[in-house]
């Protein structure tokens, strides 16, 4: 809440305020609404029929596809990992604890390319690990699960950085009084643990599947850009346009802002309904 | 049948919160583990709930050993300082939450816990409150709700921490004076922690005094107020003035007082006297021996007023303690001079190194008690039944 001033506000303030405010409008239209505007606006050039066409391709359609597979193997596994790595770092304290909240952090202060590329060094046909994959028929770089691996890498801290600072606030106590009431494990975490934190897994969860669609760098990277099998929406989108089909490339993108439209709509929701109880959260590294 | 603890030890990285803590409970009984906060006592309640374990001791119960059971095999009721109230629970699945998560072939009829829990918010006092949620409930409901939730598992053991700490000061009275009369009622065994002395010494059958990680003294609140075991009980449990005392021949004096018959046949020089204030008598003429006193300031607390007084033969600040209306029939005011004598103490004498050696504490009290003030006794309105008294005493 803010206080009431005291001071009567003048014209030099009411101006004062007034330029501010229409400069920050200005900024936002300029870098955000305009960009994302002229996404659907270059989508939309050839006409509707055009759109549809070029989103309706084999190569688009299977971009599509490919894309929400990814998430749908990278979301819940990370959702699993956020949740036990928030349990562990908000209930024990143990050696080197600081160094798991470190690695935890990592993906976001690696550069995307640079996760990618580690991929390929390791496990990659020249890599490390690669003749030994090979000699067992087992594909990872240039194929799906080597999507799918480097989206897992790069979603990594969603969750468990949401969770993190709200199950701490939270504390154990709840948790220690159902075990004290005959609660097992699973009891305790169904019945108490999850409810407690249901709204923040849920912004972490879309955060995480957000970033896991719209990725670029790391899945580049290790995808090997086969068209039809390894080209990912954004991937898609880029290969469209270096081959100058702006319209294609421009229709691929705008599935993408439709995204992230929706994720947008959907946490702001929550942060309407839910606002006090997210309010513990502090965004970390992001 | 009784809840034994034996030479529990429990260290945290850098200090001991339990050391060699043995400890015996009788069934039924209504036990305060009394300690300033760091002295061990959360450790020793988390430990027989099971949410933390020993490095070395035992706890049995009935036989039974505690320390092998799972918290959920233990059957004890908890209730938290904060509560730890399901948040997203209303009160009435809050306090069925011990009856819902047990396996099915032991668990009651939904008909059966329904009944349950509305017997038990009968009992504690929150009929109606059942469709609520903790947050819209204040801190007393709060607290009976979280007594509701223990006492629906049927407990054989009931734990409190601190359980009215978060309530403000009328709340916490009427409070503990009802959980006592419901610990009447249900006789369950019950270990409260707290670090309220008034609390401990009004609610409990015998009260632990813990300080550091050990067990200072285990006693009835009487024998804990009467004659404390160790200095720190003195400190700890009310208010104490301390006294130097130096050995002058058979007996101990200190600024001019003699404190006679000393126990430890000449075997130590220095000894340290805990003397309550209400332990001070307060005489406007000269007795023998008493100090000279200058009363420095009157704190009036409601029934009881705190005098400063100001000894120069002791070279410190005295305070006593004496009935609100007995200071106004006296009419003293800062300023005045007067004589104050100890006519109770608790003594230690003080080993080699200085400190205090508990094992020869010497309950001291005076041969033949001062007369106690009661002034003016010119005025005979006033003064005919305290004068009366006088003569009582004196007889």
């Amino acid at each position: 809440m803010s206080r009431p001033s005291r001071r009567p506000a003048g014209w030099p303030r009411l101006l004062g305020r007034g330029l501010l405010t229409l400069a920050a409008i200005a900024f936002l239209v300029a870098f955000l609404l305009l960009p994302l505007a002229t996404v659907f606006v270059e989508a939309l050039r050839q006409g509707i029929g055009a759109f549809f066409a070029s989103i309706g391709q084999d190569e688009a359609r299977s971009a599509i596809v490919l894309t929400l597979l990814v998430a749908v193997i990278a979301v819940p596994l990370n959702l699993v990992f956020g949740v036990a790595a928030a349990w562990v770092m908000a209930r024990f304290e143990f050696r080197g604890k600081a160094l798991l909240g470190a690695f935890i952090d990592l993906p976001f202060s690696v550069s995307p390319v640079v996760s990618g590329l580690v991929y390929v060094l390791l496990i990659g046909a020249q890599g490390w690990f690669g003749p030994w994959l090979d000699a067992h028929g087992i594909t990872i770089i240039f194929a799906v699960p080597g999507l799918v691996l480097a989206t897992m890498f790069i979603t990594l801290p969603f969750v468990a950085r949401e969770l993190i600072p709200l199950m701490q606030a939270q504390g154990g106590e709840e948790e220690e009084a159902a075990r004290v009431l005959g609660a097992n494990g699973w009891q305790m975490f169904f019945r108490v643990t999850l409810p407690n934190i249901r709204w923040a897994l849920l912004y972490g969860v879309l955060l995480c599947n957000a970033r896991a669609m719209g990725e670029f760098g790391a899945v580049s990277v290790v995808s090997g850009h086969i068209r039809g099998l390894t080209t990912t929406i954004p991937l898609e989108v880029e290969m469209r346009y270096n081959e100058y089909d702006y319209v294609g490339a421009f229709a691929v993108a705008s599935l993408l802002a439709l995204l992230a439209l929706l994720t947008l709509a959907v946490k702001s929701a929550l942060e309407w309904r839910y606002g006090d109880e997210l309010a513990a959260h502090a965004p970390g590294g992001r | 049948m009784t809840l034994e603890l034996a030479r529990l030890n429990r260290r945290f990285s850098d200090y001991p919160a339990l050391n060699d803590v043995s400890l015996a409970i009788a069934p039924g009984e209504f036990l305060a583990v009394l300690g300033p906060s760091g002295s061990g006592k959360t450790t020793l309640l988390r430990i027989l709930a099971g949410l933390d374990y020993p490095e070395s001791g035992q706890v049995s119960f009935n036989g039974r050993d505690f320390l092998a059971a799972a918290p959920r095999q233990r059957n004890v009721g908890l209730v938290f300082q904060h509560y730890a109230l399901f948040r997203h629970l209303t009160v009435a699945e809050n306090v069925a939450f011990g009856l819902r998560v047990r396996p099915r072939r032991v668990r009651p009829k939904r008909a059966d816990i329904d009944a349950r829990v509305e017997h038990l918010l009968k009992r504690v006092q929150l009929e109606g409150f059942g469709r609520r949620y903790p947050s819209q409930l204040s801190g007393g409901q709060r607290q009976r709700v979280a007594l509701a939730r223990a006492l629906a598992v049927e407990p054989e053991l009931l734990l409190l921490d601190e359980p009215f700490g978060a309530l403000d000061a009328q709340v916490r009275v009427a409070l503990r004076r009802w959980l006592r009369r419901l610990h009447e009622e249900l006789g369950l065994t019950t270990v409260f922690v707290t670090h309220d002395q008034e609390e401990a010494l009004e609610l409990a059958d015998r009260i632990a005094v813990m300080n550091r990680g050990r067990i200072e003294q285990v006693g009835t609140p009487r024998e804990i107020y009467q004659q404390p075991a160790t200095p720190f009980v003195c400190e700890f449990i009310g208010k104490a003035n301390h006294l130097a005392l130096r050995r002058e021949g058979e007996r101990f004096v200190a600024g001019g007082w003699a404190f006679a018959g000393e126990p430890w046949m000449g075997e130590h020089a220095r000894a340290i006297a805990y003397v309550r204030p209400e332990h001070l008598t307060l005489s406007a003429t000269p007795t023998p021996g008493a100090w000279r006193a200058h009363l420095r300031h009157v704190y009036l607390a409601g029934a009881v007023a705190h005098l400063e007084l100001d000894v120069a033969a002791l070279d410190q600040p005295l305070e006593a303690d004496m009935a609100s209306e007995d200071l106004a029939r006296m009419g003293l005011r800062a300023g005045d001079g007067l004589y104050v004598s100890p006519s109770h103490a608790v003594i230690f004498p003080l080993g080699r190194d200085g400190k205090p050696l508990a094992e020869d504490r010497w309950l001291w009290r005076v041969a033949v008690p001062a007369v106690p003030v009661r002034l003016p006794l010119q005025r005979p309105e006033a003064g005919v039944s305290p004068q009366r008294a006088d003569g009582e005493m004196q007889r």
